[in-house]
């Protein structure tokens, strides 16, 4: 059995999984956590790459860890925007988040 | 010694600077701007009075000056001017008349607030019609004729809060237009046709008097045809009369000033000044004469019907454009000039008296008058005076123009000089009826504050009465000067005795059945209407000409006018609100789309993704 495809298989899984998530949740929270989840399966991803790949490297596995660094800074960047919206809109909900019409 | 008619020039700019001076200072000039126009005038009529005079002591040679105006490769315009004997009477007359209306304004419009505009459009309308006098060529010529035309219609117009004045305004500018639209094509197809594309009047001259054939036969007739299409217009010919009457609505002093000496002057004179063409043209010639000879009976027996004073002048003035155009048919120049001449004397004095008497009773409906001719001593023997001389009445001026006129037609046409009788004694006829309501027999209507006007326009009644008296003299059956010096040769001069007999006797007969009629009431007044209702009311209504034009050219423009306004506003506008509404609707459609939801975007962006992937990977396998 080909490691590669299963480990594939599952980042695939993950990120359809996110991006379900991410199209359709309502609380913005649940949104910034399926973006995680899309992210970490491209770092699954990665890492398989680097270890099964055609030429294997710690190349994938380094870049994995700045994914990691940058989601982080992300997560906060995101979170704190929520924050500020909540405080303006009493909300988190993201089908009130339409500024973008007006 | 360098001669007046070097100077000419200056004839025309003064009353221009006048307009230009009065149009600057606006409303503010007030009678002080009256003055200044009527002093410009002055001093541009005594200026004509020394050149008329150097010439008629035949030591000014003929003068003309001009310059390059526009110059394009070896296409030259030149505009400049020129004084004959010809140019330098009309310079007079059209001075004169000018002059003695200004004055007389002065007293008639002194109430009207805006008097400064008037005498700054009397100004041009006087500076334009000079202009076109001293004309070099055909091309100032008709840019000053569009002039006058402008001119006439500002004038006309003058009181434009009643619509009966701005209705007419716009009759008289667009009639006036069809002629002038005549005159330019004939100005281009001699610009076409000349050798060197000269316009102006002495190559005129030398190409059709004396080098026959250089142009064709029919292209002569052609243009000869199209330039007294200009006359027509602007002399009020039949068909295009019907702007004259209605040009009554303007101030009366326009209205001597329209009919003397400048608006209707300008198509005689124009025929008279480019008579060379006509003269190589004999069916050119016949139409002149049969248009002319028709429009001063057809004019004269609707003059007969008529209430309103101006309006019977008005018709009366066609009438006698007619006879000129009668003679310039019959080759008779020097007879056309000459009655234009006298014509202007004593048709301005009739429109002065008219306006004095409404002046006076504040109607212009004779049925009303009456009995005038005690209270209003000067404007009554002076407007009898004119009335003689239009009825051709020995020794008074008319008489002496018209028996020259009526003897060249004889010469020519038995026809004409039988339709020119006739006229004449229609002439007389409605002039005495005109007299005799007015200023004899008792008031009939509200005529008892009638008083006689002030000395500023009873002066200009009397000089032009004076006039009307004499200046017939300078040219009777014995002595034909006036015509040799108008036109060179000495072609007046008829020895025939019964042409001054029957046009005398006819004039009498006129006055004569006028005073039956409508002085001493011997005959009663229905004795036609009563007998033919139908032809007194055909003429009462002009022979329906003003109808006749209402239904076959108003009408008809008029649904045309409204069919292209349906197709612009359901077809063009349709088509552009379909445009327009389809883009709008677009964009209705894709705002949809603009749900300002993240998340709907994201959507959009992975079906696209998809969508690219698959084609690109569909087109790998393909």
């Amino acid at each position: 059995m080909n490691m590669l495809a299963s480990y594939l298989t599952l980042a695939a899984v993950l990120f359809c999984i996110g991006l379900y998530g991410a199209l359709t949740k309502r609380n913005a929270i649940i949104v910034l956590l399926s973006i995680e989840l899309m992210l970490n399966a491209v770092n699954l991803n990665l890492v398989a790459f680097s270890k099964y790949g055609v030429q294997p490297s710690l190349t994938g596995q380094i870049f994995s860890l700045f994914t990691m660094a940058i989601a982080a800074a992300e997560a906060a960047v995101g979170v704190a925007i929520l924050v500020a919206i909540y405080r303006a809109r009493v909300t988190v909900n993201v089908d009130e988040f339409d500024e973008l019409r007006r | 010694m360098s001669s007046f008619a070097e100077y000419a020039w200056l004839v025309p700019v003064l009353p221009a600077a006048a307009f230009a001076i009065l149009t600057a200072m606006g409303r503010s000039a007030g009678r002080a701007g009256a003055w200044i126009g009527t002093l410009l005038t002055l001093a541009s009529l005594v200026l004509s009075l020394l050149i008329a005079g150097q010439r008629l002591s035949g030591t000014a040679e003929e003068y003309s000056n001009y310059y390059n105006w526009i110059q394009a490769g070896n296409l030259s315009l030149s505009i400049g001017f020129e004084v004959t004997n010809m140019t330098s009477m009309m310079l007079v007359v059209v001075t004169l008349v000018s002059f003695l209306v200004n004055l007389y304004s002065l007293g008639y419009m002194k109430d009207d607030e805006r008097i400064s505009t008037f005498f700054a459009y009397v100004a041009l309308f006087s500076a334009s019609m000079l202009g076109l006098v001293l004309s070099y060529n055909l091309l100032t010529m008709y840019i000053f004729c569009e002039l006058v035309g402008v001119c006439s219609f500002l004038l006309i117009g003058f009181w434009f809060r009643k619509p009966e004045a701005k209705a007419a305004a716009k009759k008289a500018f667009i009639v006036t237009r069809i002629g002038d639209l005549g005159l330019l094509i004939a100005l281009f197809l001699l610009f076409w046709y000349m050798p060197d594309h000269a316009l102006d009047f002495t190559s005129i001259h030398n190409v059709f008097g004396t080098q026959t054939g250089a142009i064709s036969m029919g292209i002569t007739t052609l243009i000869a045809i199209l330039i007294f299409l200009g006359a027509v217009g602007k002399s009020g010919q039949f068909p295009l009369h019907v702007w004259l009457p209605d040009a009554m609505e303007g101030p009366t002093p326009i209205s001597a000033l329209i009919h003397a000496a400048t608006m209707v002057a300008a198509g005689v004179f124009l025929v008279a000044r480019t008579f060379p063409i006509f003269l190589a043209s004999p069916a050119a010639m016949d139409t002149v004469a049969i248009v002319g000879a028709f429009t001063a009976i057809f004019a004269a027996t609707i003059g007969l019907a008529q209430n309103d004073i101006k309006r019977v002048l008005a018709y009366s003035t066609v009438s006698q454009l007619g006879y000129m155009m009668l003679a310039l048919g019959v080759g008779s120049i020097s007879g056309a000039m000459f009655h234009l001449f006298t014509h202007a004397f004593f048709k301005a004095l009739l429109f002065l008296g008219a306006g004095s008497v409404i002046h006076s009773v504040h109607t212009q409906d004779i049925r009303e008058m009456g009995g005038l001719g005690r209270k209003m001593k000067i404007t009554a023997w002076t407007f009898g005076i004119g009335s003689l001389a239009l009825s051709g009445i020995p020794p008074f001026a008319g008489f002496w123009s018209k028996d020259a006129i009526l003897a060249s037609a004889l010469e020519h046409n038995p026809i004409y000089f039988v339709v020119g009788i006739v006229a004449a004694f229609f002439t007389a006829l409605y002039m005495a009826r005109l007299f005799f309501l007015v200023f004899v027999g008792k008031p009939r209507g509200e005529t008892t504050n009638a008083h006689e006007s002030p000395a500023v326009m009873t002066i200009p009644l009397l000089v032009l009465a004076l006039l009307a008296i004499v200046a017939g003299f300078v040219q009777t059956p014995f002595s034909g000067w006036f015509g040799e010096w108008i036109t060179g040769d000495a072609e007046g001069g008829h020895e025939s005795g019964l042409v001054m007999v029957l046009s005398a006797a006819v004039g009498l007969l006129g006055i004569y059945i006028g005073w039956l009629i409508y002085a001493k009431g011997t005959l009663r007044r229905d004795i036609v209407s009563a007998r033919m209702p139908g032809l007194v009311k055909l003429l009462e209504r002009k022979y329906y000409i003003d109808e006749l034009y209402h239904y076959v050219i108003v009408k008809p423009l008029n649904g045309l006018g409204y069919l292209l306004e349906a197709f612009d506003n359901y077809v063009v506008d349709g088509v552009v609100r379909l445009a327009g509404q389809s883009v709008s609707a677009v964009g209705r459609l894709n705002s949809r789309l603009q749900s300002g939801q993240v998340q709907g975007y994201v959507l959009t962006a992975i079906v696209g993704l998809v969508i690219l992937a698959v084609a690109i990977a569909g087109r790998r396998f393909w």
